[in-house]
């Protein structure tokens, strides 16, 4: 029987974490992750889990660590936030090179400058080209959901990728919500037991991790990581589907809601979905129907999928909670409008940048975006192809 | 050797077989090379300890010369040498057999 409880994303995070038992999780402390290890570090002290939990000195040391174990055979995990996720960039490209399946919980917060402890999705948009896949999660009820997932999508032999699960730094990280978690034997026979392919713990079969590797193979190196990650879609729906069995909650790649009633749509991704959810119900009781799409992958890009859920729509507004300096827009944007380039029909495109450092975004800026689409349908036209929701002029 | 497509190699730039660092020749990276006062040598073989690339080579406990084709030239040998047996000397000087000769007593 599944259990109810009241608990913070942070803390929902750490149950999933118990319940999936990593063998290594090394993590540095960074606010709004640090709940997250704070909780995991009791159930090691409690002995509730058989996890090794490495303290490092570093993001940097935390990733390191991660990548060493996952070589080593282990089922690695760890979480961070914001300049954490900075400080391990070098390692987060080493880790999808190098195909280790490694968890990895994204609280987002802003990236420094200057400095700002509130959410956007800068630390983990800025990290969408290191090969890891990403989730990101509306609510505390996703973010257990998605961590559970995240480890069958990884471990498939097809992809043997590394994933983010995101979450919006305090406004989920911190907020307490009614969640539903399943039975530990449930979930542990879920996710099934690690059984990598190349340990390097197997000393009866020697082999080398990281390697020089130069003009000769790289490209072919990377051109693998492409292929695998290009499965990845058909693989984190299967992996929805399967956990839709045990749950009672099937995941897809995106979230459609209200979107056939419409042909107006506002793509989001993170909590804003369900801040927009609120208002398209409220705008709908004034004879106002707006759809809305909502990114739940980011990496890889749906692109397929996008394209056919926009089919027939006359104005698409897209949310992006981070800006993407020197380009046509924010990173959601730019890829929603490439997506749809080859349409022969394609909707107007306008994009929003909104709730950078932790701006709130309230049922009012929704109303605005909504409002905005329906001009635009009238119109024909897109006034501004790039605006700033809440940012005060 | 024909360089293997992406779809035959394996995953993550893994190596596979144990060992085979002996066939990616390195010794063209050298600007000195270690050479040998063979009277001041003792065969004490604190160069074969030391040396990271096993580049030097040792019979019946007796050092014999090195590997060429794998020595980088980081002179770690003619620093831990007791007896200063070991000169670094420039690669120039010998640039007709840089990176091709594999020891100066034959290689393996």
């Amino acid at each position: 029987m599944a259990r109810i409880e009241a608990l913070t994303g942070d803390e929902v995070a750490a149950e999933a974490m118990r319940q999936i038992n990593p063998d290594v999780v090394a993590a540095y402390p960074i606010t709004p992750q640090t709940e997250i290890v704070q909780n995991f570090s009791q159930f090691v002290a409690d002995g509730k889990v058989d996890t090794e939990m490495i303290r490092v000195e570093s993001e940097h040391s935390a990733m390191s660590a991660c990548v060493g174990a996952a070589s080593a055979g282990a089922r690695a995990m760890t979480a961070t936030s914001a300049n954490g996720l900075a400080l391990m960039w070098e390692i987060l490209y080493i880790a999808a090179s190098y195909r280790l399946p490694i968890v990895m919980s994204v609280v987002n917060r802003a990236l420094s400058g200057p400095i700002n402890i509130h959410c956007d999705h800068s630390d983990s948009m800025g990290a969408r080209d290191s090969g890891w896949i990403q989730i990101y999660s509306e609510n505390c009820q996703e973010i257990y959901d998605n961590l559970i997932q995240a480890v069958k999508i990884g471990e498939n032999k097809k992809l043997l990728l590394p994933v983010m699960v995101c979450f919006d730094g305090f406004i989920i990280s911190h907020g307490t919500e009614r969640v539903e978690l399943l039975e530990d034997e449930v979930v542990r026979k879920f996710i099934g037991e690690f059984k990598p392919d190349y340990p390097l713990l197997d000393v009866d079969h020697p082999l080398t991790y990281g390697p020089l590797d130069l003009f000769d193979y790289y490209f072919e190196h990377k051109r693998q990581q492409i292929e695998a990650i290009d499965k990845a879609p058909d693989i984190i729906e299967q992996v929805g589907r399967d956990y839709g069995r045990i749950s009672g909650r099937t995941y897809g790649l995106l979230e459609e809601f209200n979107l056939e009633k419409s042909d107006l749509v506002i793509i989001v991704t993170g909590s804003t979905a369900g801040t927009a959810k609120a208002t398209i119900l409220e705008l709908k009781e004034q004879g106002i129907d707006v759809g809305i799409l909502k990114i739940r992958v980011f990496r890889p890009f749906p692109y397929q999928q996008i394209k056919e859920a926009l089919k027939g729509k006359v104005a698409v507004a897209v949310m992006d909670r981070s800006a993407s300096f020197g380009a046509l827009g924010g990173p959601i944007f730019t890829e929603v409008r490439s997506a749809l380039y080859e349409e022969d029909k394609k909707p107007l495109v306008v994009n929003y940048i909104y709730g950078l450092g932790g701006r709130e975004t309230t049922v009012e800026h929704i109303k605005k975006v909504a409002h905005d689409l329906l001009n635009i349908k009238k119109t024909g036209k897109v006034e501004n192809l790039v605006n700033y929701l809440g940012v005060r002029e | 050797m024909k360089e293997k497509g992406w779809k035959d190699i394996p995953i993550g730039g893994l190596i596979l077989e144990a060992g085979n660092a002996e066939r990616y020749l390195t010794g063209s990276w050298r600007t000195f090379r270690p050479v040998v006062n063979e009277e001041k040598c003792t065969d004490c073989l604190l160069c074969w300890i030391y040396c990271p690339d096993g580049s030097v080579i040792v019979e019946d406990g007796k050092r014999k010369g090195f590997h060429y084709d794998h020595c980088k030239g980081c002179g770690i040998c003619a620093d831990v040498c007791p007896f200063g047996a070991i000169e670094m000397v420039e690669e120039s000087k010998y640039r007709e057999g840089a990176g091709k000769v594999s020891s100066e007593k034959g290689g393996r």
